[in-house]
Order: structure tokens, then C-alpha cells, then sequence
């Protein structure tokens, strides 16, 4: 007779099986996500997601305004919170009198402001919820010109598709120049009435940790796209050449370029 | 579930599987159980679940805290997974935080080992996908996978509807809610219908596959849609139906859980009631029912 225990009982070898399968189904997964041609697939989603939500999110579809009861208590600053560099320790004695913003680019008419010419501009104030791309919320209170308004004192030229935000805050513990923060959004984002400079945060001047003295508010955006600390705006027809050519810091990193959800 | 008009299949597999015993003894005849769309659909379905779920919790890890309301209030999370560090950064022990009570889950919840070493992390790595710490990689797939249960659910969803799936097949009826507390009993003493009683679901298996169907399904996508701000701008009820935008991922983290449960037990029901059997008709259609035929 045979000893039934020399063979694998029927649960025990499906147990095994499907563990088998599991683990191979994961390291499969690992070894795709390591894969160029697969990621390039699963980024394609991208431009399906970015062209369905633009069927219900029109270029004016505002993003939804919360009331001053609504501010949170407590507004987590994320990312560089201190850009620290000798230029910007400067700036931060000054009180920023010698900061300026600059439009350049694909635009007829370059244009450079200072902070009092930002604050000179009408101003809108709203209040919004902050979606950081990690998963938190927080609503706050902003204020600051439409980029609308300047963008249209620039004249941007008809190939002009995209506005990047190159901002003071250096990405490597070195300070390398060459490294700092930098943001993109398409022309109809950067036009948005909700897209504006703000200098000013729940009421007061905006603090350092908050991206002082001017950052982008863009409120149908994730957080990673409201870049802080911004000096230049440039305006272009493609990333080909500017850094690694992804359109941000983070995209560099390969987080996506679409951050509307 | 229609009746085959077919014979039973009574090729050489048939036969070599009666002379190797897997056959049940005594009369039995196969029938025609999951037509093929719902059968492609299941196996797509599934594989959509699995690397929703784990591809979610990476995605969680991020920030491994949940709160109710637009705003999340950092000082009173409902649900926080966070790990201790001693004086050197050395992590030492992984908690679950809820509400007020903090439940010790080192090595699973908190902080758990990669690549050897303990590391403060919400969800283990061997749980996430993928197993390191890659946001951007984890809403690459979680996102395209979004789309593909999607699409998948809404051909299904036709389909249920125009063919009378759901209705011959899915919604409980009448008599299934008059029989419900027998059986309730009968699951819980493991005794399962057969014979021409298991050629359609039980009430039981009604109700759970209409609340995942009709209910988790709908709700773990709108609370998922309710997380993106672009959608939000859109379709601004969206959030406060839920109750803003964390209590939209609070709610779309206990739906995960609750497809968790679900498979869980599918996967227990489907061992208990007959492995193969069951594997057989969601993969040829085949179902073995034992007994004579009665049609």
C-alpha cells in the first residue's frame, strides 16, 4: 500500500500553487516596473486620464472656493521649506525689495516685475484645498494677480504651448544652480482665473516655508505643481533641452506631468 | 447560468478523469455554468483587484494616515500607521494608531523589514507593489489599472443588464430572502447545495455579489475620482458627497478592504464547496452537478 503522506494533499499543493503563482505574479510585476517600454505604456495612461478630465473640466471650470471657517489650523509646508542660499538669505534681509519676476520666453513683449508691481496688480484671494500628491489636504487662504493678466501684458507668440516656473530653491545639498526647483503647466492651466502669484497666504505676507516671496497657485493641480520661491516664467513649445525634459523637478523623477489627479 | 443545450463533454478528458477517480462517483453531468464573457471578465476583474490593491497601499504609504472632512487635521488622524526611532534612528517598533489607542504591529504595520532592515513603513513590502517605497511607479499602475477594472466593469455591467444576467442570475429574489436564515445556518455548519440546487446561486452569494456588483464596486471608484482635484473642479458635489476629499479616501481605503474581505472569503467558499469544480467553470464554463438530470 502507499503511504497517502508521500503525496501532496490536494489543499496543500493548491496552497503551494497559488503561493507559487503569487510570487512569481509579484516579481513579474517588480521586473515590469523596471521595464522602459512597460512604464511607457502605463505614463500613456496619462494622456487618457488628462484628455477625459478636460472633457468635464473646462478651461474656466473653477475649482471649488471654501469659506474662512474652512482654513485648517494647521497648514503643512512640504517640500523645501528654506532655500538657504546666500542670494536668497539676501533677499529675505531686504524683505524681497530687489526681487523680481520675469516673463520671457515665446512671448512679443518680455516682461519683469518687482513685488510692489505684483502687488500694483488686481488682486483675486480664494480659498482653496491643497491636495499634496502624497495624500493629504489642506484648505488655506491665498492672494495675488491672475498669471492671466501678466501672461497677457507679455504677448505670448502663437507657438507658445507650455509656461515653466524656475524657482530659487536649489534640489541638491550642494546648491548646485543647475539644480533648483522648476514647474510647467500648459498655456490653458497658466490662463486659469484660479492660477495666480501669491504673495500673500491666510491673510499675511507669505512665509519662507511657504515658497515667500511669490509661489504659484494652480487649484485644480496636485501640490507638486504649485511651485514656491518662483523668479522666472519662461514660456516655450516643448521641454526637448530643459533639464531632464520631463516639464518639473518631480517629473524629472518620473511622477507625472498631468497632476490633475 | 443557462441550462446547456449541449451534450456533456464526453471526450477522452471525461473519461480519463473518471478512470482517475478526480469523476464524482455515481451519476453526474456537466453543465454550462459562466457564459465566456463573464468568465473573461472575472479573470481580468481579478487581476485588477490584485494590483489595485497592492499598488493602493504603496500609494498609502506615502502618507499612511487617514482623516474624515476637506482637510486633514494632523494632530487627530482616525487611522495612522508610524514607527518609533531610538536616539540613533535606528526604527525599533512599528504602531498602529486608532483613534486614541496605539496598537503595537511591529514587523507588519508601522515599520517592517526591507531588504533586511526595519524601516518605518505603513504597509510591509511584501504587500505593496511595488515593494519599495515608489510613489510615482505605484500611481503609474494604479492608475492605468483603474482604467482597465473600469472599462472592464461597465462591459460587464451592460452585459449583466441587456442579457438578464442580473436579473435571473445576480438579484436576490423573494424566496431568497424568506430562506435567508437556514441559509445562514447551512454556510455556517459548511454544508453547501448541491444536486440541482447548486446549478444557480444561493441567497447568500445573491447578496454578496449584488453589494459588490452594485454598491463597493460604484463607491471605491467615485471615492477614488473624488481624490483627483481636476475632477473635483468639475464636478464639485462629487467630495462633499462623501464628506470631503479625506473622507472620500477614508471611505475609498475601507472599500478596498472590504474587495480584501470579499476575496478572502470567495476564496474560502470556492475551496470549501469544491476547488476544482468551481475553478473548471470559471475557466471552461463546465460545471459538475451530481446526480440525474432533471431537464
Amino acid at each position: 500500500m502507499t503511504d497517502p503522506r508521500r503525496f501532496l494533499g490536494r489543499r496543500k499543493f493548491l496552497g503551494h500553487g497559488l503561493a507559487g503563482l503569487g510570487t512569481l505574479f509579484l516579481s513579474g510585476c517588480y521586473d515590469l516596473s523596471e521595464k522602459p517600454w512597460f512604464t511607457g505604456i502605463l505614463g500613456e495612461v496619462e494622456n487618457l486620464t488628462r484628455t477625459v478630465q478636460h472633457i468635464f473640466a473646462r478651461p474656466h471650470t473653477l475649482a471649488r472656493e471654501f469659506t474662512k471657517a474652512d482654513i485648517a489650523p494647521v497648514f503643512r509646508a512640504n517640500g523645501t521649506l528654506d532655500p538657504g542660499t546666500a542670494d536668497y538669505n539676501a533677499h529675505v534681509q531686504s524683505g524681497f525689495r530687489d526681487w523680481r519676476i520675469t516673463v520671457s520666453g515665446l512671448v512679443e513683449r518680455p516682461v519683469s516685475l518687482s513685488l510692489d508691481d505684483i502687488r500694483g496688480l488686481p488682486q483675486r484671494t480664494q480659498i482653496t484645498r491643497h491636495d499634496c500628491v502624497e495624500g493629504w489636504s489642506c484648505i488655506g487662504e491665498w492672494s495675488g494677480p491672475q498669471l492671466a493678466l501678466i501672461l497677457a501684458a507679455a504677448r505670448p507668440k502663437a507657438n507658445a504651448r507650455y509656461a515653466v516656473f524656475y524657482c530659487a530653491d536649489p534640489m541638491t545639498a550642494e546648491g548646485d544652480p543647475d539644480h533648483r526647483y522648476y514647474e510647467s503647466l500648459s498655456l490653458t492651466e497658466a490662463m486659469h482665473p484660479q492660477t495666480i502669484l501669491a504673495h500673500r497666504m491666510n491673510g499675511a505676507p507669505l512665509q519662507v516655508q511657504h515658497g515667500a516671496p511669490v509661489r504659484l497657485r494652480c487649484e485644480r493641480q496636485l501640490g507638486y505643481k504649485h511651485a514656491k520661491y518662483v523668479e522666472r516664467i519662461v514660456l516655450v513649445d516643448s521641454f526637448a533641452g530643459i533639464n531632464g525634459g520631463k516639464g518639473g523637478y518631480w517629473e524629472d523623477q518620473g511622477y507625472s506631468w498631468y497632476a490633475g489627479i | 447560468m443557462t441550462v446547456a443545450e449541449q451534450a456533456p463533454p464526453a471526450g477522452l478528458t471525461a473519461r480519463l478523469r473518471t478512470a482517475a477517480g478526480l469523476a464524482p462517483a455515481g451519476p453526474y453531468y456537466f453543465f454550462f455554468r459562466h457564459k465566456a464573457l463573464v468568465r473573461i471578465a472575472h479573470w481580468i476583474n481579478a487581476l485588477c483587484l490584485a494590483i489595485l490593491l497592492m499598488s493602493g497601499l504603496n500609494i498609502f504609504n506615502a502618507h499612511p494616515a487617514l482623516y474624515w472632512g476637506n482637510t486633514s487635521d494632523f494632530r487627530h488622524p482616525l487611522l495612522m500607521l508610524g514607527a518609533y526611532q531610538d536616539d540613533a534612528g535606528q526604527v525599533t517598533r512599528g504602531v498602529t494608531q486608532i483613534g486614541h489607542r496605539e496598537i503595537n504591529t511591529t514587523g507588519v504595520l508601522g515599520a517592517s523589514r526591507f531588504q533586511g532592515e526595519l524601516v518605518s513603513r505603513g504597509f510591509p513590502s511584501w504587500a505593496t507593489l511595488p515593494g519599495g517605497s515608489w510613489l510615482a511607479m505605484a500611481r503609474l499602475w494604479h492608475f492605468a489599472f483603474a482604467w482597465l477594472f473600469v472599462i472592464n466593469a461597465l462591459v460587464f455591467f451592460f452585459y449583466g443588464l441587456a442579457n438578464g444576467h442580473f436579473i435571473r442570475d445576480i438579484l436576490p429574489t423573494r424566496a431568497n430572502i424568506a430562506h435567508l436564515g437556514k441559509e445562514i445556518l447551512d454556510h455556517a455548519r459548511l454544508r453547501f447545495p448541491h444536486g440541482e440546487e447548486a446549478r444557480r446561486y444561493n441567497g447568500l452569494q445573491k447578496i454578496a455579489y449584488s453589494a459588490v456588483i452594485f454598491v463597493l464596486g460604484p463607491l471605491i471608484v467615485l471615492t477614488g475620482l473624488s481624490m483627483s482635484p481636476t475632477m473635483d473642479a468639475a464636478f464639485p458635489l462629487l467630495p462633499a458627497l462623501f464628506g470631503g476629499r479625506q473622507a472620500a479616501r477614508t471611505i475609498h481605503f475601507l472599500c478596498a478592504f472590504s474587495f480584501f474581505a470579499f476575496f478572502i472569503i470567495h476564496i474560502a467558499m470556492v475551496v470549501l464547496s469544491g476547488t476544482w469544480n468551481n475553478l473548471r467553470s470559471m475557466i471552461t464554463g463546465w460545471y459538475v452537478i451530481k446526480g440525474a438530470r432533471h431537464d
